[in-house]
């Protein structure tokens, strides 16, 4: 394992990054977008629905850690597009960089774009709103670090994807996320989802993370067992997500799909 | 003596296509060996395998003895390649790039040696440039840096002028010549440009459908062929089957 390996490849998006201004601009509009879209939405719950006491604050705090997952794996999958859209891919891996590594980078490499994005976002629903998603306590911190966790192992299943089937592989990368918003139970509890579905929504962290997000909320509860039970899947998936990685990489060896991987 | 370059018994399968056929063949320190053949005849697919991208299918490439399959990661330090199908990113500077790259082989003196390079490859001028708004021959000349920037042992050159004006052209041949005697470099020279591969390979391999089908020295197949110029045997051997 090498710092500099990891550093090197990290130095690479952050040279990118810091030379576009409308690469950063990307990064802080569509959270900020989100957020005063959701902001203006759960106003309107607030003032015509009974359903939550604190409506706004439910439906805005949700938005957030929603956005915060959907950038953390957005982010990684850009980051690996990147390297095929600008046709380095193959310089990448006929660098002596290990897979684990590569991961890190990328890993650490998200979290930093996912930063950017988020905190102006987080920073704006104060004053605009009122709500402070901090109200949340200590158990931001785990739901926060589950999430991302999350966001990361969808973007090792797309990246993996990539890999292996080159750009043909690209929409999955933009609608993965969209495609479990649903079962995940954002906006909404459980209950909402038919049996077959409520069932599917059980396997996924995310219902646990949301559901602890409302429970504190909506009832000054903390539920411990609701964010156990999103690490321990979060752990399961994350592990299948890195043995896909390698597996995927394997694939690509035997199949050529790591050269000329752009055109 | 020990080769840098081993292949033996090389062949890759694409489920029914055979993209290289059990090639053999060595490199030995301070040669330039010329790999040449059609579009499609394996070139590009022997490179991938010799470089770790693509697992062969039977066979094996030897670095210095040892197995790339089993050691990629310790003799990828001491390769590099350059292809004209693959680029460096555009929206970093030079030297961004030159760093990048640097820190990915583990260089240790990565400014000293982008000095050095930048000095030897007249990239100064363009250093603080960002790569995608380079010329053809700027780019192919940062593309070199970056193939030498962990100053390898072993060199992959896949058509390293195509594109180039004649001027900046011989400029790199030029530079390819005095770095491989000067470092005492195993390279293989994959090219179209028979003047070049002329120029810069002491041995020649010909390629046609994932075999070889002949090798020697350009002079000698020149010879044996009874042409005037290599580009005549490439001709020759790939245009007719049955005359070889």
């Amino acid at each position: 394992m090498s710092f500099n390996r990891i550093y090197g490849l990290f130095l690479r998006h952050f040279f990118l990054i810091k030379s576009s201004l409308p690469r950063i601009l990307d990064l802080i509009y569509w959270p900020t977008i989100q957020i005063i879209l959701w902001g203006f939405i759960s106003l309107f719950f607030s003032t015509y629905s009974n359903y939550y006491n604190n409506t706004l604050g439910v439906i805005l705090t949700c938005a957030i850690l929603y956005d915060f997952l959907f950038r953390s794996s957005i982010s990684f999958n850009m980051l690996f597009l990147e390297e095929i859209w600008s046709r380095n891919f193959t310089n990448l891996f006929i660098a002596p960089m290990r897979i684990s590594e590569i991961i890190i980078s990328l890993v650490l490499t998200a979290l930093i774009r996912t930063l950017i994005g988020l905190v102006p976002a987080i920073l704006i629903t104060s004053p605009l709103f009122g709500i402070s998603i901090l109200n949340l306590g200590m158990p931001l911190f785990f739901l926060f670090l589950s999430l991302y966790i999350f966001g990361i192992t969808l973007g090792l299943f797309v990246s993996s994807g990539l890999l292996r089937y080159g750009p043909a592989f690209e929409n999955i990368a933009w609608s993965s996320l969209f495609l479990l918003a649903p079962l995940g139970c954002i906006y909404y509890p459980i209950e909402i989802l038919p049996d077959l579905l409520q069932t599917l929504a059980r396997i996924l962290p995310l219902v646990y993370i949301f559901e602890e997000a409302r429970s504190i909320l909506v009832n000054q509860y903390v539920d411990y067992s609701n964010i156990k039970n999103a690490f321990l899947l979060n752990g399961f998936y994350l592990l299948i997500g890195i043995l896909l990685f390698y597996y995927s990489f394997q694939q690509a060896r035997k199949k050529g799909s790591l050269i000329n991987i752009g055109e | 003596m020990q080769y840098p370059i081993v292949v033996e018994n090389l062949s890759k399968n694409y489920s029914k296509n055979e993209a290289v056929k059990n090639i053999n063949f060595k490199i030995s320190e301070n040669e330039v060996l010329g790999l040449l053949g059609p579009n499609g005849c394996g070139k590009t697919t022997t490179i991938a395998m010799m470089l770790g991208l693509l697992k062969p299918t039977n066979g094996k490439v030897l670095i210095d003895g040892e197995d790339i399959e089993k050691k990629r990661i310790s003799l990828l330090h001491k390769m590099n390649f350059i292809s004209p199908y693959i680029e460096l990113p555009k929206k970093l500077t030079v030297k961004e790039n030159l760093i990048v790259y640097g820190k990915l082989y583990g260089v240790k003196s990565i400014i000293i040696r982008i000095d050095y390079l930048s000095d030897k490859l007249r990239l100064n001028e363009f250093l603080y440039k960002k790569t995608g708004e380079l010329s053809s021959g700027q780019k192919n000349r940062v593309s070199l840096a970056k193939a030498l920037i962990n100053d390898p042992k072993i060199l992959f050159l896949d058509e390293p002028t195509a594109s180039l004006d004649p001027e900046t052209g011989d400029f790199v041949r030029s530079f390819i010549e005095k770095i491989s005697k000067e470092k005492n470099m195993s390279i293989l020279l994959a090219s179209h440009n028979m003047n070049e591969v002329k120029r810069l390979c002491k041995k020649v391999l010909m390629m046609k459908d994932g075999c070889l089908i002949d090798q020697g020295t350009p002079d000698d197949l020149i010879k044996k062929h009874g042409k005037t110029n290599l580009e005549e045997v490439f001709l020759k051997l790939n245009r007719s089957e049955n005359e070889f």
